[in-house]
């Protein structure tokens, strides 16, 4: 140390004598133990914790680091983590911890009076819900405090009550569960899944409900989202960066976007307002809210004029060829009224394939080398059929095996060109383009002109090609969808447009691809998302990025990938023990049955459709008449299914002398065809027709995820409303009883497992203390990266919490005890199910006919829903739960259309892990939740090499290519629990999913279809550009287009809403937000604090000087569903015209009253929005429009909803 | 020539989120307990802003940091010969209404509120008075605020841009806002040692931690006053004032402080520098615009073989060398010149680092549309939004020069990556970039690894504390061993 320093204050201090205080930070970071676990909803992070336990408390929580690298040259996955999740600990020992069971008090009261009255718990229910007085009492009482803290028993006794009597009195089907997103805390989600699907209970969907389904993604693609893992964005080159907020909702993956553009990759950013991810970008584009689709619509027709047209870049037009449906033809429909593109050229509409199997399911392209149509294989047809060995994507006819060499364009060698008809729905015009088209002979003999879908394309993106028709000249004519037309939609110039679309297109061609559209809910919760995400899907394309690492639709928004799904789905959906189950989309549910649907008229009152529908035509009428025809035709699940109780229906059909389940089906059948028997869809305000019950776990259901939270206030709950709606069906419904009056309160008991008092644990009847996710052993995977995790007991469940699996493995037992006195033997359970993805179902319907008019006969699972009757056991429902059942071991496991055996591995697995036996027989044990965990990785195909080696042995005679060598690596893999506890694992190459990530390689979705020549699970087994489904033709959505936003008089939210002062109208965006996860974390102490207290409206400075509104002022934000009273954050990095309320905020913090709604308390976010469905989503029975859970069917958009906000004149708590 | 030896940190603003996962860290561990609550050690502001506390780079109002007329350096206003007069008033310390007044919410009223006519919410209640709270402010309040009329506008960065630029920032086509983290500078000339009148304040030997010893603290809070970051807080359940100690419990046992471990932006590297103390004070005294370079200058080439035999002397262990010579703070601070110190002007001389963010490119108002200024593939530096200088008087004293400087590096090693990984601009084109921006390919290549694809160990390079020496000094480690974490231990009481 130097001793002649001249300023004292810098003389470091050594002297350790003086330093014996630093102990007192050195005690505080101690700790005892560090325990690895992650968090279990909401959130598709899937980061790896550590959670830090002293004196047998968590005290904090750091990120683990301990990642398996990737492949050289990618930044690694360290650390993953954001502000929210390093929150998480505040929850366990905080004052808004559920620590004990609660029940509401004028429920408990009623109930103990009943329990003295009747000795049977099953009657002390039924005389309850049976009183509409009493049943009003505690109904009108939800949500208004008078919580009671109850022990377990009690509560127990009170759920298998009600279970029990709901069943006996209206079927299993009126018994609803929902939690969503089950990749996040997988044994949980089945916890309440498992306990439901054996008792005949129906589980509710969730992506589609949220709107985080990009319908466009099946419609594409045949899959539901398949997305590149994070890492993947560091190999792509352009990143487009729209209706996603990478910091705010990416947190611990955005660093591989900004780590990208140091290595070169150009980032743009697509947003209404400055974001925050719009600080990473190069160019942030402004563009106008919800127009992104004219964007991509006009990139698309520079990117085919200049690239497909001009230069004919060999890649993109191989990569056409090859990968989509372009090269297929399409028949010409010639009318009075003109030509218009129609369906898909079918395989047996020619003489040569006149006889094939599934020919109406099989098509053609135009063969340039032996100049005539060709058939190759690949389609549904090949997929259904019984020969084997062609569902492949080569390019060679699959009948005589000759090479195609596919004619992607007529162009040059055509029998004519034909003037059709393309609809401008912007300018409500139709316009008439040429197209080149061949002529064909069919093989009964008439004239068939086809054109190849690229034609139609080239043509409806208005591409001219020197053809004749109403063609812009260039790009600065305003004519869809040229570069100047798309101005007056995006209120973005030209120039950077063209910028844009040709730094895209040479980024893809120098790359073979790579070029990524990083999406989300910006963009997928306005009504018309299918349309704009196709756009952008489009550019996709044609530039061949789908299949690439480094390209693709990286769509995060509510997505997940339950990767060990074949053995999770098993357990879950109790397949192990019965099938089929009971899956509801839930947008449907919701409309239905919160009669959501009562306050609109027409959906063509907002969204437009081509003019002169024909009779009948899908396109015209009210929503609920389409979800109605939809149930009928087995397009869309509904449950309850009947206007009777399903378990009675067998011995009915028997009394009326059926011997088999065949005839018991046909009983059914005939018993619906002469309206005895109705579709509870039909009447669904008819009171036998209710659900009754409904368990609410790991999710908000009642707040953050209620679309039209208000409606299910009233007409669930029956408590309070803010609404201010009117009824305005009647008279534009046809296929549905109209009631004078709707019913309030359909729900008899609301039960809710939480670990925090949130707003759907206030509102409901039972909150059951749940284990948080530091408390309880289960499994967490994301798409976001490729690794599995654990959670894990840091410390055991606290106060009298218990984890869900054994919530619900509590209920299931005293169900069973129940059970022993009121179903002393097995019954027999009807079940209904719409046409299934991944199932032959896919070529169940050519057409939409409606048997219930005699067009066609009515054949369960063909023209109508399936029927099955299943056997249920309640008695042993408990000892089902603990068993890993019969059905798996016998059938094997599969999903996504693939399969394997796994009986040797499960008696293998009996020699050492734990098992139940019971009747005789032994079973693999699910009674503890670490058993699930390990049962659900011995037999997934990602954490069990042999069985992926298997699964692909299967698809490779039905493909007829060689795949196993993709599993050959990785045969000796097999993770464990332990494994997981000890480091995260990466999964395998498997069959089920669509990515090859051998030896680090970054998950990119489709490299497996592109590399591998399978196809996707379409119509065709290519990409589509095209839809030909009867439906799409007439709604004009077949060809990738642009329809209006609606707007806010016919989308009727503010016809009853009055101006009361100052006010605004403006547009109401709810986008994910920086401090929650949806509404976890925003009642966090933590996030509160560096936030601003609430969940705030922010908006434009100009707006606000117009309002009178300062910075942190109270507003009140209300339309006819409700109201929001909350602070203003006043920006000019928003734009004029909209305002932000980030969701999802509760009602249970900080919320004042209303002084519109007569000073009641105000609502949150979802109290202004109102559930609209898009009817042709719900189309089904048709290739990649067939149902599946979550993957299928209508959306819960929100984001075109409008608002009136003023300055709060007072404050009121 | 006196060595030291110093734990110093770079912030990658180009790649910071702005998701405050930092902070929380921190407030975890450190700033939990009654009396810390509304202390971030570790917190993320929004610029341009006015963080937190409330403007603390107005040093009109704070009078923090020094003042230096070239022969004389003294603290703006804590000055030992202006402090004890005044010491039991000093009438530039922030006060609650600059930080802000903590609050939780009745929570429990959703559990207990009996039965009634409405639904119960639980309301905002002050920490520090337990009574209902109109919450007006927080130490995050301004966050992503660009375009604020209140926040935004009074950034004391915005001084000495054009109206022009100064009325951009309420424009939404050309608007911008960055993130900014602070911790604690662990200056090598703190003003907030030099301000104590009790000497609880030093700066540790062997890591140029600075602390505040929380049993000679008496609470006078002149460091609060004289540290021009706002960087120490009272602690006003204790009576002692506390700060940043660059989590020394983890970095003694090789671990990067908690918010360096869980940045998830990945923006943190920290590692040993070794400096001069000699020039100390002849460098806090220079013309702010050679301060830059003076700073830089006072940092030791760890290879130089008379830098390490002169370390020797000072008693740095040889760990610690190798260490330096590997640190990546160096690489960013002394090799490539892309990380700057913040608000050199306040002549603390930081050993915190920041490498200034890049921006998007303007745009414009067309009629009735908006289109982006087209200045190439990757648009240079003076059509980004952020104005150059903003970011000279956050990081260059005023200066442009030193950032342009940074950023342009940062643009060249893109142009380069590009052409090496997409090719459609030339390698010619590339590395006239490179040479232009004071960059060889291979220290192009070097600091595109060191920006993208480090690993936790590429980023943290954290020396061996030699704990055993350090014990021995007071005990034989051995026993020391044998009776660590035994005996009775009490935080620090009031008044002592």
């Amino acid at each position: 140390m130097s001793s002649d320093s001249k300023i004292p204050w810098i003389a470091d201090e050594i002297a350790p004598e003086a330093r014996g205080w630093e102990e007192f930070y050195r005690n505080r970071w101690q700790h005892d133990k560090v325990v690895r676990s992650t968090h279990g909803v909401n959130c598709t992070g899937g980061c790896s914790w550590g959670i830090h336990v002293k004196d047998g408390i968590v005290t904090w929580e750091m990120q683990q680091v301990d990642y398996p690298e990737l492949e050289a040259g990618l930044p690694p996955y360290e650390p993953r983590g954001c502000q929210r999740g390093i929150s998480y600990s505040w929850y366990l020992y905080s004052p808004l911890r559920v620590k004990y069971p609660y029940m509401r008090g004028a429920l408990l009261d009623l109930w103990r009076e009943a329990r003295g009255s009747y000795d049977d718990p099953v009657e002390a229910w039924k005389s309850l819900v049976s009183d509409p007085v009493k049943r009003k009492r505690w109904q009108r009482a939800r949500g208004k405090g008078g919580l009671r803290r109850v022990d377990w028993d009690t509560v127990l006794e009170m759920m298998a009550a009600a279970n029990t009597s709901t069943i006996k009195e209206h079927g299993p089907d009126r018994i609803a569960g929902f939690s969503p997103i089950p990749a996040m805390s997988m044994i949980s989600y089945a916890s309440g899944s498992r306990m439901l699907q054996l008792m005949g209970g129906l589980g509710l969907s969730f992506y589609d409900w949220y709107c985080d389904l990009p319908p466009a993604s099946p419609e594409a693609w045949g899959e539901q989202t398949d997305v590149n893992e994070s890492a993947d964005w560091y190999n792509a080159k352009m990143l487009a960066v729209t209706g996603s907020n990478l910091n705010m909702t990416r947190t611990p993956d955005c660093h591989f976007a900004a780590e990208a553009r140091h290595n070169g990759t150009k980032m743009w950013v697509f947003a209404p307002d400055f974001n925050q991810v719009a600080k990473y970008a190069d160019e942030w584009v402004a563009i106008n809210a919800g127009q992104d689709g004219a964007w991509w619509m006009a990139v698309n027709h520079v990117i085919l004029q200049e690239f497909h047209h001009e230069q004919r870049v060999p890649y993109f037009l191989d990569y056409t060829k090859e990968f989509t449906d372009a090269p297929l033809l399409v028949e010409v429909k010639t009318s009075a009224d003109g030509n218009k593109p129609d369906q898909c050229l079918r395989a047996n509409r020619l003489s040569a394939y006149a006889d094939v199997e599934n020919g109406d399911w099989k098509f053609l392209m135009w063969d340039i080398k032996d100049g005539r149509p060709k058939m190759p294989g690949g389609s549904v047809g090949h997929r259904w059929g019984e020969e084997k060995g062609k569902w492949n994507l080569k390019l060679e006819d699959a009948e005589d095996g000759s090479p195609i060499d596919p004619e992607l364009s007529f162009l040059d060698q055509h029998d004519e060109v034909l003037q059709l008809e393309f609809d401008d729905f912007g300018e409500g015009e139709t316009i008439r383009r040429g197209v080149p088209v061949r002529k064909l002979q069919g093989a009964d003999g008439s004239t068939i002109s086809v054109a190849t879908i690229y034609d139609v394309l080239m043509a409806q993106y208005g591409v001219a090609r020197g053809l004749p028709g109403d063609y812009p000249a260039d790009f600065n004519e305003d004519k869809p969808y040229t570069p100047a037309w798309s101005e007056k939609y995006t209120g973005l110039g030209r120039d950077t447009l063209l910028r844009f679309a040709r730094e895209w297109a040479n980024t893809a061609m120098h790359t073979e691809g790579k070029c990524t559209i990083i999406i989300g809910a910006g963009i997928n919760h306005w009504y018309h998302n299918n349309l704009i995400y196709r756009a952008g899907i489009h550019a996709l394309m044609f530039c061949g990025c789908v299949g690439k690492n480094g390209g693709g639709l990286a769509h995060y928004v509510g997505q997940e990938k339950l990767a060990p799904g074949e053995s999770w789905g098993s357990i879950a959906m109790a397949k192990d023990w019965y099938g089929p189950s009971r899956l509801q989309n839930a947008p449907s549910w919701h409309y239905v049955n919160c009669d959501q649907w009562r306050y609109e008229r027409s959906f063509t009152d907002y969204h437009t459709v081509p003019p002169n529908q024909p009779e009948g035509s899908l396109a015209q009428g009210h929503t609920m008449d389409v979800q109605v025809k939809a149930v009928r035709n087995g397009w869309l699940p509904f449950y309850p299914q009947f206007n009777r109780n399903s378990l009675e229906l067998a011995d009915q059909a028997e009394a009326d002398g059926a011997t088999t389940d065949e005839e018991i089906v046909q009983w059914v059948v005939d018993k619906l065809k002469s309206r005895e028997m109705q579709f509870s869809v039909e009447d669904p305000d008819a009171e036998e027709n209710w659900p009754r019950i409904w368990y609410i776990w790991r999710g908000n259901a009642l707040m953050s995820s209620a679309k039209g939270h208000e409606f299910f206030l009233k007409h669930y709950l029956g408590t309070h409303t803010n609404a201010i709606a009117e009824d305005m069906a009647e008279g534009s419904v046809n296929e549905v009883k109209w009631h004078e009056i709707a019913p309030e309160g359909k729900m008899d008991l609301i039960v809710d497992l939480n670990f925090r008092m949130d707003t759907s644990a206030l509102y409901s009847d039972i909150i059951l203390p749940a284990a948080t996710w530091y408390e309880k052993d289960d499994l967490n995977s994301t798409d976001m990266h490729s690794f599995i995790h654990p959670l894990q007991k840091a410390v055991p469940p606290c106060w009298e919490s218990k984890s869900d699996w054994q919530i619900f493995r509590a209920i299931a037992e005293k169900f069973s005890e129940l059970a022993e006195k009121h179903f002393p033997e097995p019954v027999r359970d009807v079940v209904a199910v719409p046409l299934a993805h991944d199932t032959p179902a896919e070529i169940a319907q050519t057409e939409m006919k409606d048997w219930i008019t005699g067009e066609v006969e009515a054949i369960p699972g063909k023209t109508m829903p399936g029927l099955k009757v299943v056997t249920r056991d309640y008695k042993n429902l408990y000892k089902q739960y603990c068993s890993f059942g019969p059905l798996a071991r016998k059938n094997g496991l599969g999903a996504h259309g693939t399969h394997y055996a796994i009986d040797d591995h499960y008696d293998a697995a009996l020699k050492k892990m734990p098992a139940e036996k019971w009747d005789g027989q032994t079973y693999l044990s699910l009674k503890e939740d670490r058993d699930v965990c390990n049962i659900i990785l011995r037999f997934a195909s990602v954490t069990n090499g042999e069985l992926a080696y298997r699964s692909y042995k299967n698809m490779e005679e039905k493909v007829g290519l060689p795949l196993v060598h993709l599993a050959e690596g990785s045969r000796d893999v097999e993770v464990t629990f332990q494994d997981l506890a000890a480091q995260p694992r990466r999964f395998v190459n498997s069959p089920m999913w669509s990515g090859l990530i051998s030896k680090g390689r970054a998950y990119a979705p489709f490299t497996y279809n592109v590399e591998a020549g399978v196809p996707w699970r379409t119509l065709t087994g290519r990409q589509h550009f095209y839809l030909d489904h009867p439906g799409y033709l007439q709604f004009g959505e077949h060809l990738p287009t642009h329809k209006p936003k609606p707007m806010p008089t016919e989308y009727s939210d503010l016809r009853f809403s009055k101006e009361v002062g100052n006010t605004m109208m403006l547009n109401y965006l709810t986008p994910h937000g920086k401090w929650h996860i949806h509404s976890t974390y925003g009642d966090n102490e933590r996030m509160t604090t560096l936030s601003r207290g609430v969940e705030p409206l922010w908006l434009n400075h100009k707006d606000a000087v117009q309002l009178e509104i300062k910075d942190n002022d109270w507003v009140e934000v209300h339309n006819d569903n409700g109201v929001v009273v909350t602070r203003a954050v006043v920006s000019a990095r928003i734009p004029r015209g909209i305002c932000i309320q980030y969701h999802s905020p509760e009602r249970t913090y900080s919320v004042p009253k209303s002084p519109l709604r007569g000073n009641r308390r105000a609502g949150g976010h979802n109290s202004l929005t109102r559930t609209r469905l898009k009817p042709n989503l719900m189309v089904g029975g048709y290739g990649q429009f067939t149902y599946h859970f979550n993957y299928w069917g209508p959306t819960g958009v929100n984001r075109d909803t409008h608002i009136l906000v003023r300055k709060c004149p007072e404050l009121i708590w | 020539m006196n060595v030291r030896s110093q734990i110093s940190m770079v912030f990658h603003l180009d790649k910071c989120i702005g998701c405050h996962t930092c902070s929380i860290a921190c407030k975890n561990i450190w700033t939990d307990r009654p009396g810390t609550d509304y202390m971030w050690w570790n917190n993320v502001e929004t610029k341009p802003g006015t963080g937190y506390p409330s403007l603390w780079e107005d040093q009109e109002k704070y009078k923090g940091g020094w003042e230096s007329d070239g022969k004389h350096l003294n603290l703006r206003a804590t000055d030992k010969k202006r402090i004890i007069p005044n010491i039991f008033h000093n009438p530039h310390m922030p006060s609650m209404d600059d930080y802000y007044e903590p609050w939780t919410y009745d929570y429990q009223n959703l559990f207990n509120a009996p039965e009634g006519p409405d639904q119960p919410t639980a309301r905002p209640i002050s920490r520090v008075t337990g009574e209902y709270i109109d919450v007006k402010s927080g130490p995050n309040w301004d966050d992503d605020l660009s375009g604020s009329p209140i926040y935004a506008e009074n950034d004391p960065n915005l001084e000495g841009l054009t109206e022009e630029q100064r009325s951009q920032m309420n424009a939404i086509e050309r608007l911008v806002f960055f993130y900014f983290p602070r911790i604690c500078n662990h200056c090598v000339n703190p003003a907030c040692v030099a301000s104590c009148p009790s000497g609880a304040l030093y700066k540790r030997g062997e890591d140029g931690i600075v602390l505040i010893d929380q049993k000679r603290c008496r609470a006078w809070r002149s460091c609060v006053s004289a540290c021009p970051y706002k960087k120490t807080y009272y602690n006003w359940h204790t009576g002692k004032s506390e700060k940043c100690i660059l989590c020394f419990p983890r970095v003694e046992t090789g671990q990067a402080p908690a918010c360096f471990h869980s940045c998830v932006g990945r923006i943190r590297y920290l590692g040993v520098l070794l400096y001069d103390a000699d020039r100390i004070e002849e460098i806090a005294k220079m013309e702010e615009s050679e301060l830059i370079e003076g700073h830089r200058s006072m940092i030791l080439d760890p290879h130089d073989p008379q830098v390490i035999e002169a370390a020797k002397k000072s008693g740095i262990h040889d760990a610690v060398i190798d260490s330096a010579q590997k640190s990546p703070v160096y690489k960013f601070v002394k090799e490539w010149k892309i990380a700057l110190p913040p608000h050199i002007e306040y002549r603390t001389l930081p050993m915190l680092f920041y490498v200034p963010p890049m921006s998007p490119v303007m745009s414009q108002q067309n009629g009735e549309s908006v289109d982006n200024l087209e200045r190439g593939f990757f648009h240079d530096i003076e059509s980004s939004r952020v104005p150059v200088k903003f970011l000279a008087n956050l990081f260059g004293a005023g200066h442009e020069g030193k950032v342009i400087y940074a950023l342009k590096k940062q643009k060249a090693v893109r142009w380069y990556r590009r052409a090496v990984t997409v090719g459609d601009i030339t390698m010619e084109t590339a590395e006239a970039m490179l040479r232009e921006a004071d960059l060889t390919v291979d220290e192009a290549e070097e600091l595109y690894r060191l920006t993208s694809l480090c690993t936790f160990d590429d980023r943290f390079v954290i020396p061996p504390a030699q704990r055993e020496e350090a014990i021995e000094m007071m005990e034989s480690t051995h026993e020391h061993r044998q009776s660590t974490g035994f005996g009775f231990s009490s935080g620090p009481q009031r008044g002592l």
